[in-house]
């Protein structure tokens, strides 16, 4: 009598179904990720327990490191009607193409008159250049911080219908009087309220 | 991957030499793999990357009608000055301030709370008084302290009125 054959089964697993979960899965994280633009400005935000969440709407962000100030404002529609305000403001005419451009744009630090020249470059030479830019202009006399505030501002209530939500982000060594300056400008706008941007602990 | 060869085949012998058929599957293996790595550096980076807000709000500069009256058995005035140090007191200014670090100031802020809660029942508020010598971080550092000591009134930020007084005492420990 012939001995009883045991049936040998196969080792390998089909993969098929466990790949096609995992890719659905990291598409899916792929396009909920937002991109982070690196910042032209390094700064270390101090840790804090808070908990609240920024948001990512309907916020500007003032970066202040090395006694300078970068801008960055939050959405490509508001950045482009930001930009033709202040182009009506200072007087400097922006083609449609420049327009387009500075939608992608993050933050940036350049005085005004330099801006038509900065929107031109390409991402890399715009981060050459922000390297050693000096930060926008907010001294007393001539206050572009604050105009750029304020017009980003008035972007954010015609486009959106909200208030805009003015953060800090500054760096943990920065003078204590370089951000006092940066507040009273605030103050002079009445934003009585603003949040300071910080990193978990 | 090695692949056991479990076909029972080795049966036919001697018959016509047949082209061999290759296999259609292909080994995923490898391929979930990554796709496991890319998702879990996707959703580390996506919930962990977020900053935190801190909330602010100072009264209005051009306001000036609205005084806030305080008393002053229930206030702690908080003085940040250079080195990373803090100076503070109980009460009106006059009277010798503590010079602490940052280590300590969450004990005294404590201590001042339950000392006022079990003598009057009574919330302790706060004045926080960044002078020029202080950084943002020591700023960012004295609120969080606040938070995590639970001061529910909001604290009055002052970086104008520094009086002489305080001005002096703060020379006369260094940190000013």
């Amino acid at each position: 009598m012939p001995r009883a054959k045991v049936q040998r089964k196969s080792t390998a697993i089909d993969m098929t179904a466990m790949c096609d979960v995992s890719f659905l899965l990291l598409t899916f994280f792929i396009l909920t990720a937002t991109a982070r633009q690196p910042d032209p400005l390094e700064v270390t935000t101090p840790t804090s327990t808070y908990k609240f969440k920024v948001p990512d709407k309907d916020i500007a962000i003032l970066s202040i490191g090395k006694g300078k100030v970068f801008y960055e404002i939050v959405g490509q529609d508001i950045r482009k009607a930001t930009l033709d305000k202040m182009g009506e403001r200072y007087k400097i005419k922006f083609t449609p193409e420049q327009r387009e451009r500075f939608g992608v744009i993050g933050a940036f630090g350049v005085p005004m008159a330099s801006l038509p020249g900065f929107i031109d470059m390409d991402g890399e030479q715009r981060t050459k250049f922000l390297k050693n830019a000096t930060g926008i202009p907010a001294d007393s006399t001539d206050n572009q911080l604050s105009e750029w505030l304020l017009q980003s501002r008035n972007a954010v209530a015609e486009l959106h219908q909200a208030q805009m939500r003015v953060t800090i982000r500054g760096d943990g060594a920065e003078e204590y009087p370089v951000v006092k300056k940066i507040v009273a400008i605030l103050q002079k706008q009445k934003i009585n309220k603003f949040s300071l941007i910080t990193s978990t602990e | 991957m090695a692949e056991l060869d479990t076909s029972s085949g080795g049966g036919k012998k001697g018959g016509k030499v047949r082209s061999k058929k290759a296999s259609t599957k292909v080994d995923l293996t490898a391929m979930v793999d990554l796709a496991f790595l890319l998702i879990t550096f996707f959703m580390l980076t996506t919930s962990l990357s977020k900053p935190i807000a801190m909330d602010i709000a100072k009264p209005d500069m051009e306001d000036n009608d609205v005084k806030l009256e305080l008393r002053e058995s229930e206030t702690m005035t908080i003085l940040l000055g250079k080195n990373n140090k803090v100076a503070w007191y109980m009460g009106l200014a006059g009277s010798q301030p503590h010079i602490e670090g940052f280590g300590e100031i969450r004990k005294s802020i404590l201590k001042n709370k339950d000392d006022l809660m079990k003598a009057r029942r009574r919330q302790l508020i706060v004045i926080i008084k960044p002078t020029d010598g202080s950084n943002y971080k020591n700023f960012v550092d004295i609120m969080d302290e606040l938070n995590i000591t639970g001061i529910k009134t909001a604290p009055a930020i002052d970086d104008v009125y520094i009086t002489d007084g305080e001005k002096d005492a703060m020379k006369a420990a260094g940190i000013l």
